[in-house]
């Protein structure tokens, strides 16, 4: 018997999470202020989370490395959230939104949680709405939604290309009102360095205080890990530059098993690389595939034109341009899932026709000129000009366009000093999120009890690829809407409790550990910073266990990480002190923890002899360079158990995942 | 994008921690691309200074796409830098010559105190906001249809651009008197125009406004230089407004 249970309710699909929600135990509102719950992150789930058990009335710690939590990554995103509202009348249902991230997924998630995702997103916008957050709306004063990739409705919700700022913005608003009652306390400027368990159950954290460098011990009944993705293991990414997975990795060393690590988004529409001293890539929504067109050129000697700077994408003839994805994927064109779209983008480049005169001639064109003449026409149109001539229509649709996606027409032209308005922008996958993550069951526990994991931190809920606007959705539901009724199940055994003591063994112990392995660091005082083995990390990790990968490729990335993580330990140099603010101490904490991980992304990715969603292995693909799925011996969820600090020795545990709602079958976007 | 390199001099604000005295140290620093982000220029200085055996210069810096507002710095006297509606992270090295000296100093406020080098407390902005910031309603799923209250699209997108504040506190640092009232504005006018936030908004102003006073920001004496150095271009109405029901809640409140 595996040591995995999924703990799903049973009962028809859509009546697992009514059914399971009314059989499961309360705290009663006299005791929650007898109970204490850590949160780790205030991003969309760690933020809805701390807040709503603060209301409930737990005492809650909540925990954040930036300066504040307004900050966390969630901020950036840009797109939308997605709803099954069905507010535009075209066949949105709870169904179809599950069938949508079930199949967008590669049929590789668990249906019983993403069916639960399902049903709570209408009540996401709703509670969003009332608390302030100002998505975009029409001229009648109702909500406006757009189309996202991988779905052939309109069923995302958005605030121009900024919806998450918004959306963590209400977040944070409702945590900052909970901390102003004194229910949240707020912890700024704090990394949890470690979880500390009691009796085998998680009680506590220790956390270093960014600031001072002291150590501290937190005590509590359950811990909530909401501190995101891995997708900095490859340096260069979308994600923030202290997005790290530490405080998963810690509690996978302490006996949470790590799930599908390999399972990694390359998002299509990133501004390309362009020199060794950049630090991030910057994500243009994908949303813009609502109104742009992909494209690179049909001739081999334009785009070398191109890259040599001899020919402008303008001057290329209609006919002399090649559509890729409206080529090979007619029924969805350019809103094919991410995966499809980046694995495109990569084909005909290094087929030789992209654009980019970098390194790597590594660049494909996203292209508006045709959506501005056309909603030009519209707008002059309803304006009462049925005529309009091109001048106007153009001038018309750059307004129109700029209504919609201004904020990311002027961070291209800030980051690229080209105008996308007058030419095509130039984009490339990057890495963008992680669907891997710390395996949690239907509640969202880990392997370890009383330990819950939230949001992107978790792997729960989007198999191996995830549609755009799906990430907003799962952070605001685990965080507002499951959570708080799973925790309080877990709970509801805690109120004879009582406090919780810091004084323990387990506690001292941990912490002394913790300051061991600082000042192991810190005693290196090697020759090379943080960020030069970062960027190696980061340049085998996009190399071999990027958007393509073979066995070779990956065999040799185990050998390469193990060799780089040796000479990390013998040659890294930090200075300054550990009790002080020391921005290179933690870097090199997080990149402590990178090193391991990476290896078990490719130790998983060797494991899985198939294609599926974002795990793209060359040896299974059929002729027209599509995926192939082995449902008969990877329709499970790959869960590694640390052994020790080789990954090659972690253990595997298998969940089987069994589909009843839903058909299996291929993925296809024709 | 053709890139270049250039040859800089900084001259860049030092100080150990909250207690010590700070100064400026200069630093040259050669071959940087212009292609580079003005924080990648930092890493770049950092790096070299790690390879020095030198302590880095410490800076707040997370998201670099101009979103997080973690970013700050007074880059040659202004708030961002020299580019108008850009945050630091996405002011580019394109924008300076070779052979420029550039002065980096942290925002000055005595309500945001230095903790070190260019890194400074912000945390009294999240104590205004944790005094009214914020709708009074506890998570439940059981609020009514969000479509039930049509908003006129003005007023959503008026609540839009105000909310857009990333809460930097450049409109602090611009402020010959430190004030924060572009800040409160923003977020006061965002709740204030949509219907959800009437029912406190009284409540609201005058919360946010005593912390505002308690936390030491300075009063508004209408120069305007919030709003020119605002990354997001948020605007002086929302200050008016904020007064406007500043004004209201002093001649409505019940009390």
């Amino acid at each position: 018997m595996s040591i995995l249970d999924s703990k799903i309710p049973e009962g028809p699909i859509d009546q697992k999470w009514t059914n399971h929600k009314n059989q499961m135990k309360l705290v009663a509102p006299n005791n929650r202020p007898k109970i204490d719950v850590i949160v780790i992150g205030t991003g969309l789930a760690g933020a809805s989370a701390a807040a709503s058990l603060g209301e409930m009335g737990y005492n809650v710690k909540s925990f954040c490395f930036q300066d504040s939590p307004r900050r966390a990554h969630s901020i950036a995103a840009q797109g939308g959230i997605n709803a099954a509202k069905n507010y535009q009348n075209d066949g949105d249902s709870t169904y179809r939104l599950f069938y949508d991230t079930i199949k967008g997924g590669d049929y590789r998630s668990r249906e019983s949680n993403v069916y639960r995702l399902a049903e709570v997103s209408a009540n996401i916008i709703d509670q969003c709405v009332a608390q302030g957050v100002p998505f975009a709306r029409e001229y009648g004063g109702l909500l406006d939604n757009r189309s996202f990739g991988g779905v052939q409705v309109r069923r995302t919700f958005y605030a121009a290309g900024q919806t998450g700022q918004q959306l963590l913005l209400g977040a944070y608003s409702a945590l900052s009102r909970q901390i102003g009652l004194g229910r949240v306390k707020m912890y700024n400027r704090h990394e949890m360095m470690d979880i500390v368990k009691l009796d085998g159950k998680a009680r506590g954290i220790i956390a270093r205080n960014l600031v001072s460098g002291k150590l501290e011990r937190h005590s509590a009944h359950a811990v909530v890990i909401a501190s995101g993705g891995y997708g900095n293991v490859y340096f260069l990414s979308t994600n923030a530059m202290g997005s790290n997975v530490s405080a998963a990795w810690k509690i996978h060393k302490k006996g949470a098993l790590f799930a599908n690590p390999c399972y990694v988004q390359i998002h299509p529409t990133c501004i390309p690389v362009h020199g060794t001293n950049q630090s991030k890539l910057t994500l243009m929504s994908e949303s813009l595939r609502n109104s742009g067109r992909i494209w690179v050129p049909k001739k081999k000697e334009d785009a070398d034109a191109i890259r040599n700077g001899k020919l402008k994408p303008t001057q290329i003839a209609e006919d002399d341009r090649d559509y890729y994805l409206e080529r090979r994927y007619p029924a969805f064109g350019n809103l094919v899932p991410r995966d499809v779209a980046s694995r495109a983008a990569k084909e005909r480049c290094d087929e030789g026709f992209g654009i980019e005169a970098n390194d790597t001639n590594e660049g494909v064109y996203l292209d508006f000129s045709s959506e501005i003449k056309s909603k030009g026409k519209q707008v002059a149109y309803a304006q009462g000009d049925h005529n309009p001539n091109e001048e106007t229509s153009i001038r018309l649709g750059k307004k129109w366009v700029e209504e919609k996606y201004g904020n990311l027409f002027q961070m291209y032209q800030q980051i690229t000093a080209e105008n996308p308005y007058e030419t095509p922008m130039k984009i490339y996958p990057a890495v963008h999120y992680t669907m891997g993550g710390v395996w949690v069951d239907y509640n969202l526990q880990s392997t370890i009890p009383g330990c819950f994991v939230a949001g992107e931190a978790n792997f729960s809920d989007h198999g191996a690829n995830r549609l755009g606007a799906s990430a907003l959705m799962q952070g605001l539901a685990d965080g507002y809407f499951v959570l708080p009724y799973t925790i309080a199940n877990y709970l509801s055994n805690e109120i004879r409790t009582g406090e919780i003591s810091t004084e323990s063994k387990e506690f001292e112990k941990a912490e002394m550990d913790v300051a061991e392995s600082i000042s192991k660091l810190m005693n290196v005082k090697g020759n090379k910073s943080v960020d030069h083995f970062h960027k190696r990390l980061g340049l085998i990790m996009w190399n071999k266990v990027g958007m393509s990968r073979s066995e070779a490729g990956l065999k040799s990335a185990i050998e390469e990480i193990k060799g780089l993580r040796d000479e990390f330990y013998n040659d890294v140099f930090i200075p300054g002190e550990s009790n002080e603010m020391n921005a290179e101490l933690e870097k090199a904490l997080r990149v402590a923890d990178l090193l391991e991980l990476g290896q078990l992304m490719a130790v998983d990715a060797l494991n899985r002899n198939e294609s599926c969603g974002g795990h793209f292995r060359e040896e299974y693909q059929d002729d027209e360079g599509e995926t192939l799925r082995d449902d008969k011996k990877f329709k499970y969820v790959s869960a590694w158990e640390y052994k020790d600090g080789e990954a090659t020795n972690s253990a595997l545990h298998k969940e089987d995942l069994k589909y009843e709602a839903i058909k299996i079958a291929e993925r296809n976007y024709k | 994008m053709a890139s270049k390199f250039i040859n800089v001099t900084l001259k860049v604000w030092r100080q150990k921690n909250a207690d010590s005295k700070g100064n400026i140290e200069t630093y040259q620093l050669a071959k940087v691309s212009t292609d580079s982000s003005f924080l990648e220029m930092l890493d770049q200085l950092n790096e070299q200074l790690i390879n020095e055996k030198q302590a880095p210069v410490a800076f707040d810096h997370d998201c670099r796409e101009g979103i997080c507002g973690s970013c700050s710095l007074y880059i040659d006297g202004r708030a961002h830098g020299p580019q108008t509606q850009t945050t630091t992270c996405q002011l580019h090295m394109r924008s300076f010559n070779d052979g420029d000296t550039i002065y980096i100093e942290p925002w000055r406020s005595k309500a945001f105190p230095i903790i070190k080098d260019l890194v400074v407390d912000r945390s009294a902005f999240d104590r205004v906001q944790q005094s009214g910031g914020f709708v009074s309603v506890n998570t439940s799923g059981n609020t009514m249809d969000a479509n039930a209250i049509p908003i006129p699209k003005a007023d959503a997108d008026n609540a839009f651009n105000a909310a857009t504040c990333i809460g930097c506190g450049a409109c602090v640092a611009s402020c010959k008197n430190s004030s924060a009232m572009l800040f409160v504005g923003a977020k006061v006018s965002q709740y204030a125009l949509l219907p959800q936030g009437k029912v406190e908004a009284n409540k609201r102003v005058q919360n946010m406004v005593r912390q505002m006073d308690e936390e030491g920001f300075g009063n508004c004496t209408n120069t305007g230089a919030c709003e020119v150095e605002c990354p997001k271009g948020i605007s002086l109405e929302n200050i008016a407004r904020m007064n406007r029901e500043f004004l209201k809640s002093n001649l409505t409140s019940e009390k």
